[in-house]
């Protein structure tokens, strides 16, 4: 038998791992209010990964490894490199709001999120059940304590408390139903449980069963209802940063995961979970785009419109299979073409909100945004694309996401929900358009402190972020090719 | 169908010079240096109407294939391609479009005083993306222009306009918004059966009777909010009012064609057979609208409103003559389509002079302007004649053509369209009795300036255009005629 530990497919979660310990080492005797030095360890333990991992996806290393419980194939190399760089663009949004805040003084801050980006690997790198549920646990754990790092702010531990309790009962659904499907199978690496379902010799009450709670935990992850109710709060009772760590990265690692359990794993019973995801689809599109309407609250608002832009990516992975059985992996490159621009615009959205904030002032309330266009117009354009881009208005990246969702949904011959959605899209596009109205149409009001107009790195960073959005608007192809590869490439159906 | 290209892209300048002018106004561009602001803009729009006027003169009026053609791959995934090209039709509406721009920027020279650049550069901007609903051959091309517009036309509203702007601004954009998202899901439909997004394939497709009438009622939500056609009409009257004279402008003379435009180019050609069927539909509620609407223009108390809803009756003129099916009606519809870009863009210029001297745009502030303003009233006069359809202007060669292919499909048809010139002339006319001959009863009319250069000579030219239209309208059917007529040969010929 060949070597079954090859490490060298695991070399950027291993220099993570060295690098992050070094890091918490460093800092345990650092004296720095501000932990300066840790903050650029760091970015440049960030730097280094998408190095290393872009080095590895040219060369075309891949494979799998551990006794099939580890994968290293060109889904993983993008999405790991997705999530360095949203990780990345994260640290240097909230970096000012961290320091003002004092957050950054015992420095745990940077390991945590460092470590949470680990699980996130590990997540997007799992080909067998359990390393799914290890890599989960890691990021959630790290997440957890990143929510409560303000322990004498009253909503931010209540809100920790709530992504706590709820997190574990996911997980305990999660494992239930892995180890149901482990018992119908007897497989926990996901190559094995295909074949087994393939052949069929899995039982088939157990396996759907176990499916339902696989989906659950899923869907929990994700943020779609009815398994929701946990993001409002947590992304309004986080402080600003931690929600950006919460809304950007883990999203990618939680499609991930869904990629791996439901489209390559689960894949024999397709026709069972794919009527499950058009129920949490349809519930999500609704319920997150009527209840965001009623919101004050910016942070509040934007999570409820992350449920439903959660209903579009089910909606992209529901579409995968026809009736008659037939793979479209259209369908599956739709979903990861737009959570990749859905994670670019949220970054951006809540980066906006940090420019914002300023010492002892949170910009959280969308009143806060008033004639945000007479202090600062380049903002408020900024917050006008990025608005227009989640409502999905051309030509901004935001609508070819929709519009590559949708062509799939209709290619699965599913045209009444690609009706739905778009009338959905069009309840949403009114609480976006009504930020716009707030930044545009209204005066400011007295009391709110001005917002930071002078440049600086991260106001760079941002600007290229924003016009990002504008430039993946006209020219899409390149993105959407590139997502059309990485699953033809990875997923075996 | 075959495809003439061009030496030098001229549609791709036509749609990105604007573009750019716009984007260069809003960077250099302040309230403290508002001069030059407005300047730049000028500059920018001059020069955005001076690159299409190559189209024009390069035009060659005896073919109906599609001419300045460009097409570079766009989007690899959806074999979009970035396919430019315009006909006898759409050749019109896109000198129509940078022309009018230069009018707008000059309408708001003096009355915008606050964040001027922005100003200017929502209407360069605007532009350019109108130019490319016209020019565009690529249906997700189009669709991106189509809804691309709806950013700087809510901001213009929203940002400039009138006391209750919010709330028109949101039903302008949520009102548009509805019927192209079910645009959107007709035109992936079309793709899923052709595998293509070119709009000429699409023309070419075989569908059933079925997907015909479902695609025909997906673009008819967009098209007919767009037009408006009664009764999706309710937004233009609230947009109207509220936006600024240049809003009012170019949402009269240029956006409610690119709803007109939309039958010509997508719902006709593509689905014949449901257009067919559906014909006597479409020319009730364009009925409607000439007859009904017309009704209501004539008792509005608010000039703006009225020529809002003489909006909505007009474009009921286009509706019909379309559907209709002969040469006379859809001819006649499109001329009415230009002249109708000229007649009301210069009736809300005139609102907008009368409204910039007494802040009112209520009929009854006003009586016996022509006492301090007697160079405005003759422009106020001619173009209430033109909106009214008075032999000898644009106005009236639309309609006539229109009544013809009416009365030639049915005589009760043509009938009840011709009461449109008696209506026509009663809320026009009675609007300018009122406004602008009788006693002075307002004190604060008294002290009314008349119509300085600027004014003057942006009401000059657009009076030039509305008469040489009227009276020697060859030139402008002449190059339409061949593209008109292969419209009308497809529609034609069954799908089925």
């Amino acid at each position: 038998m060949e070597n079954q530990f090859n490490f060298a497919l695991a070399a950027p979660e291993i220099i993570l791992v060295i690098m992050a310990m070094g890091i918490l080492v460093y800092d345990a005797f650092s004296h720095e209010a501000s932990r300066k030095t840790t903050y650029v360890f760091s970015l440049c333990a960030l730097i280094i990964l998408t190095v290393v991992s872009l080095m590895q996806w040219n060369s075309g290393i891949g494979g799998t490894t551990f006794y099939g419980m580890y994968v290293a194939d060109p889904l993983a190399h993008f999405l790991k490199i997705a999530s360095y760089l949203a990780v990345l663009v994260t640290l240097i949004y909230s970096r000012q709001y961290v320091v003002d805040r004092d957050m950054s003084k015992s420095g745990e801050l940077y390991p945590l999120t460092l470590c949470a980006l680990l699980g996130q690997m590990v997540m997007i790198s799992a080909s067998s059940m359990l390393t799914i549920y290890l890599g989960l646990e890691l990021m959630s754990l790290a997440l957890y304590t990143l929510v409560a790092l303000r322990r004498d702010s009253l909503v931010a531990t209540e809100s920790a408390m709530k992504y706590f309790v709820l997190g574990a009962l996911a997980s305990g659904f999660m494992l239930y139903g892995i180890s149901m499907v482990y018992g119908a199978t007897g497989h926990v690496d996901l190559a094995g449980v295909m074949q087994v379902i393939r052949s069929g010799q899995a039982g088939e009450m157990t396996l759907v069963l176990g499916t339902v709670f696989v989906v659950a935990g899923l869907a929990f992850k994700l943020g779609a209802v009815p398994f929701h109710m946990w993001i409002p709060d947590v992304y309004q009772g986080a402080p600003t940063a931690i929600t950006l760590t919460i809304g950007a990265a883990p999203k990618l690692a939680a499609l991930a995961i869904t990629l791996r359990l439901l489209i390559e794993g689960l894949n024999g019973v397709a026709l069972s979970w794919q009527p499950m995801l058009i129920i949490l689809a349809v519930l999500s599109l609704a319920i997150g785009n009527l209840t965001a309407i009623m919101q004050t609250n910016f942070k509040r608002m934007l999570a409820y419109s992350t449920i439903s832009h959660v209903g579009f990516v089910l909606l992209g992975l529901l579409s995968g299979v026809a009736a008659n059985g037939t793979v479209m992996s259209g369908a599956y490159a739709s979903s990861l073409f737009y959570i990749v621009t859905y994670v670019l615009t949220t970054l951006a959205s809540f980066g906006l909100v940090l420019l914002m904030s300023r010492q002892g002032f949170e910009c959280e309330n969308i009143d806060d945004l008033k004639g945000l266009n007479q202090r600062s117009p380049l903002m408020a354009f900024g917050m006008l694309l990025l608005m227009f881009s989640l409502a999905g208005i051309p030509p901004l990246v935001g609508f070819h996401a929709k519009l590559v969702v949708l062509q799939a949904v209709v290619s699965a011959g599913h045209v009444w929900l690609a009706i739905y959605a778009v009338l959905c899209s069009l309840i949403g596009a009114f609480y976006y358009l009504r930020v716009v109205k707030v930044v545009y149409f209204d005066e400011p009001v007295q009391g709110v402190p001005a917002p930071d107009t002078a440049w600086s790195f991260r106001s760079g960073v941002m600007s290229v972020n924003g016009l990002l959005i504008i430039v993946l608007g006209i020219l899409p192809g390149g993105l959407m090719t590139l997502c059309v590869q990485v699953i033809d490439a990875s997923l075996k159906f | 169908m075959g495809e003439m290209t061009s030496t030098l892209p001229w549609l791709s300048l036509a749609i990105f010079v604007p573009i750019v002018a716009g984007i260069l106004v809003l960077i250099m561009g302040s309230d403290e240096r508002a001069d030059f602001t407005r300047k730049l803009a000028l500059f920018g729009s001059v020069i955005s109407f001076l690159v299409t006027l190559p189209v024009y003169f390069g035009f060659d009026g005896s073919t109906a294939q599609m001419q300045f053609v460009e097409k570079t791959p766009w989007i690899d995934a959806f074999s979009a391609t970035y396919h430019l090209g315009v006909d006898g039709i759409s050749m019109w509406l896109v000198l129509l479009t940078s022309f009018i721009t230069v009018i707008v920027v000059l309408a708001g020279w003096e009355v915008i005083t606050k964040r001027v650049a922005q100003y200017m550069a929502a209407f360069l901007i605007l532009s350019g993306l109108m130019v490319g609903v016209f020019a565009a051959l690529d249906g997700l091309l189009f669709y991106i222009f189509f809804e691309a517009t709806l950013i700087p036309m809510y901001i213009i509203i929203g940002v400039w306009g009138g006391p209750n702007r919010v709330y028109a601004a949101f039903k302008f954009f949520l009102y548009t918004l509805l019927g192209s998202l079910l645009t959107l899901v007709a035109f992936i439909y079309l793709y899923t059966q052709t595998g293509s997004f070119d709009i000429l394939v699409w023309q070419q497709a075989k569908l059933g009777y079925t997907p015909q009438m479902l695609i025909f009622f997906a673009l008819l939500a967009a098209f007919a909010v767009k037009v408006p056609m009664w009764p999706v009409h309710t937004w233009l009257p609230d947009a109207h009012v509220e936006a600024p004279t240049g809003g009012s402008i170019v949402l009269a003379a240029i956006m409610l064609k690119l709803g007109a435009y939309g039958f010509l180019r997508f719902s006709l050609p593509i689905a014949p057979d449901a257009s067919h069927s559906m014909a006597g539909l479409m020319i009730a509620l364009s009925l409607v609208a000439v007859i009904y609407i017309g009704l209501v223009a004539i008792v509005q108390d608010d000039m703006k409103k009225l020529v809002a809803y003489s909006s909505v009756a007009h474009m009921g003129f286009v509706t019909l003559g379309f559907f209709l099916f002969n040469t006379a009606g859809m001819e006649g519809a499109i001329i009415q389509m230009i002249s109708h870009g000229f007649v009301s863009g210069a009736m809300f210029l005139c609102i907008g002079v009368l409204y910039d001297r007494l802040h009112t745009r209520r009929i009854a502030d006003y009586g016996g302007v022509i006492n301090t303003m007697p160079k405005f009233v003759t422009f106020f006069v001619l173009f209430s004649m033109a909106n009214s359809g008075l032999p000898a202007t644009s106005g009236f060669v639309g309609e006539f053509y229109v009544i013809l292919g009416a009365v030639e499909h049915n005589f009760w048809i043509g009938l009840l369209t011709a009461t449109a010139l008696i209506l026509g002339a009663s809320y026009s006319l009675w609007m300018v009795k009122r406004v602008a001959y009788g006693d002075i009863t307002n004190e604060a009319v008294k002290q009314m300036k008349d119509v300085n250069c600027r004014e003057y000579a942006l009401l000059a030219i657009l009076a030039i255009f509305v008469l040489v239209m009227g009276i020697y309208p060859k030139l402008f059917t002449d190059v339409m005629h061949v593209s008109v007529q292969q419209l009308l040969d497809h529609v034609a010929v069954s799908k089925l």
